[in-house]
């Protein structure tokens, strides 16, 4: 549902998924396929709706395999592509995205996630050999309109897959908005693109994830691919973007990204007016993670913490980041709705400032309410092994 | 600085032999290379000139473009003049669709195996049939895996000697191949269906018709349209190369019969093939045996 709010007629309400879909179109998305899964469900309805209106294809495919398969094909002719899932439906789609690594093809994938349990799948992939994903995750529906642009501008950039990493709270938070489209600087046509004008020329072009060319045109063998594809790897890792607030003189740096980072931000600012000397680092892109960042606020903090909904994944970054200048201690958790699709207790600022504080003072991690009635039985011969 | 004096007779290699140049002047057009890696009696290169003269010869070269799966038929990819897009094992499909959607003015075919079509990814051959997708695949079918060596696929038939299935391909066991234009057919999107084969001159001359009326269901955008061809495999096969055809005649020729499934929304099963082969063998026989054929 949109609505225009009188005496704001520039600005529409409308709920993130629906956003992130305008912004695409603004980016000249013109090919989008996939498969209905919660929380991603939305993006895909507004692509149907709104991609045949602005002269693109939106196709329901009858599996995720197929979706991504349908942007590769879409992406091979030189137009502007996306699919996306959740991490389960992504899981699925990991073959291509390792092999569209290696053509070269610049996808945009949406992953609308069931929490921020697929850090590792965005940012190691779950897929074969040796390849990177730039992955941005917005903290809101306002900053996906635009770092949405920015994907489609990087995977184009760089002709390398682009994760834009989402959540529930993203694709479902209304918020009154504009779709402004972005500029970005000019990029070289697409002359590796097939259209088919060029077979029978004896110039006839291929785009290929195997180390092959046609016939009396240079050719890379797969391990000479391979290693090309590795030179942009440093290349990419110039594109980090980072927020940081409140470093100066912090003796504590939390370390957030996503939508969480938003309640994390509004947690910090309540315990700085409190005297607390707190600080926070999010991550904008996840790769490239911001290392240098992460390393230079350490420098000064006594103690860093991680804040994700999982059971820990980026706190492995942030150690890599710290470099053992500090300790590191992961203040998340697993935290979703009861279905799984939706976040749970633990994203709720008191209890956000209650773990930021217990860190910040040296004391225990407190039990989050109604989490303390679990009881995980181990069974017998692994209660001896925790002994 | 010695100067060399050559002994015997000069042979000008500035110009190809007669004989190549014979082999030359019937190169298909959309051919880059005679070069291959294909082993000697493959039937693979027989197909891929079926479709590339037939391309020729429409006038849509053009503006045609090839989607390949995995397989031995990959190498095709970098001798065909045709731009292409490479699709991972069993993808192709649906590949070709992206493909078409954004450049719905070309014709565009996907290029598969057996192994690649029937077992990796059949469901996209069949989802992209019933959407009625305007694409052409193209299935090479020697019912086993070439590439890796000789293995049973979902269209190995009974009793067919594999790596895998080392005593023959037993029902019990393996389960039954799939006859994947009976599959294919029946979907409401698919316009033309067809199976040919490479095994003789006749097959060949009959497989070319086939791919003729399949793009022109495309281009004419009547639905989505599918070539199967029973490709020799000697080597997958374990016969000597110059056994092949007549191997593939009496094995995969027997299950995967030869002719058109589905032509003006007219279906005919794999089934009704056989008995009309069978009606047309007995009455040969009879009119031999009344003492010769009336053309
Ligand atoms: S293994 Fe079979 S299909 Fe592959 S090139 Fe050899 S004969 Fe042809």
């Amino acid at each position: 549902m949109t609505a225009t709010l009188p005496g704001r007629a520039e600005r529409t309400l409308m709920e993130g998924s629906e956003a992130l879909v305008r912004a695409s179109i603004a980016a000249g998305c013109k090919f989008f396929a996939g498969y209905p899964m919660t929380p991603f469900t939305e993006v895909l309805e507004h692509f149907a709706r709104l991609l045949p209106e602005a002269g693109g294809t939106c196709i329901n495919a009858e599996s995720e395999l197929e979706a991504v398969g349908m942007a590769w094909g879409a992406l091979a002719t030189g137009e502007r592509a996306a699919t996306g899932s959740t991490g389960q439906g992504l899981s699925l789609m990991q073959e291509s995205f390792s092999e569209l690594t290696l053509a070269e093809l610049p996808m945009v994938v949406f992953n609308m996630a069931r929490g921020q349990q697929d850090y590792f799948q965005a940012t190691r992939g779950g897929g074969h050999g040796d390849y990177r994903h730039i992955v941005l995750a917005p903290q809101d529906v306002r900053e996906g309109v635009e770092l949405v642009q920015l994907a489609f501008f990087l995977a184009d950039k760089w002709r390398n897959p682009v994760l834009v990493y989402g959540d529930y709270l993203l694709a479902h938070t209304q918020e009154a908005l504009t779709i402004e489209t972005l500029q970005f600087p000019e990029l070289p046509p697409k002359s590796w693109a097939v259209d088919g004008t060029k077979s029978g020329s004896g110039l006839s072009g291929s785009v290929t994830p195997l180390g092959v060319s046609k016939h009396g045109q240079p050719s890379f063998g797969q391990e000479g691919k391979a290693q090309y594809i590795a030179t942009k790897t440093p290349l990419m890792e110039r594109e980090v973007r980072v927020e940081t607030g409140f470093l100066d003189d912090a003796e504590t740096v939390i370390v957030t990204f996503g939508s969480p980072a938003k309640f994390v931000k509004y947690a910090i600012k309540q315990l700085r007016a409190d005297g607390h000397r707190i600080g926070y680092v999010r991550p904008i892109t996840l790769w490239p993670f911001p290392y240098d960042t992460v390393r230079d606020a350490a420098a000064g903090a006594r103690r860093v913490g991680s804040f994700e909904l999982s059971a820990g994944q980026m706190v492995d970054d942030v150690r890599i980041g710290v470099s053992g200048q500090a300790p590191v201690t992961f203040i998340g958790g697993v935290s979703t709705d009861h279905s799984g699709f939706g976040m749970g207790r633990m994203l709720d600022v008191d209890v956000i400032r209650d773990r930021i504080l217990a860190l910040h003072t040296d004391r225990e991690l407190p039990v989050i309410p109604g989490y303390e009635e679990f009881t995980y039985a181990l069974a017998p011969h692994q209660q001896e092994a925790a002994r | 600085m010695s100067t060399h004096t050559p002994r015997g007779p000069v042979l000008d290699t500035t110009v190809a032999p007669a004989a190549a140049r014979i082999v030359e002047a019937l190169r298909p057009e959309l051919l880059l290379t005679q070069e291959h890696h294909m082993c000697p009696g493959c039937g693979e290169p027989l197909a891929l000139r079926g479709f590339l003269d037939t391309l020729s010869e429409m006038g849509v070269a053009q503006r045609s473009i090839a989607v390949a799966g995995i397989g031995c038929y990959t190498s095709f990819s970098g001798t065909m003049d045709v731009d292409l897009v490479q699709a991972l094992h069993g993808r192709a499909p649906s590949v070709a669709t992206g493909v078409k959607r954004m450049k719905p003015d070309a014709v565009v075919f996907t290029l598969q195996g057996d192994g690649d079509m029937v077992n990796e990814g059949l469901q996209e051959v069949l989802h992209t049939a019933a959407r009625g997708e305007q694409v052409t695949c193209i299935l090479l079918n020697n019912g086993v895996f070439g590439e890796t060596g000789g293995h049973m696929t979902a269209t190995s038939v009974i009793g067919q000697r594999t790596k895998n299935s080392l005593d023959g391909r037993d029902a019990e066991y393996h389960g039954y191949p799939i006859l994947i234009g009976d599959l294919v057919s029946r979907l409401e999107g698919a316009a033309y269906v067809a199976r040919g084969s490479v095994h003789n001159a006749g097959a060949v001359a009959r497989t070319k018709k086939m791919f003729r009326r399949a793009f022109e269901t495309q281009v004419e955008r009547r639905g989505f349209s599918f070539v199967e061809v029973l490709t020799m495999c000697p080597t997958g096969w374990f016969v000597p190369t110059a056994d092949g055809p007549g191997y593939m005649n009496d094995t995969l020729g027997e299950v995967h019969i030869m002719g058109e499934l589905k032509v003006d929304g007219v279906v005919r099963t794999t089934d009704e093939l056989r008995i009309e082969n069978e009606h047309r063998q007995h009455e040969i026989e009879a009119a031999l045996a009344r003492g010769g054929l009336d053309t």
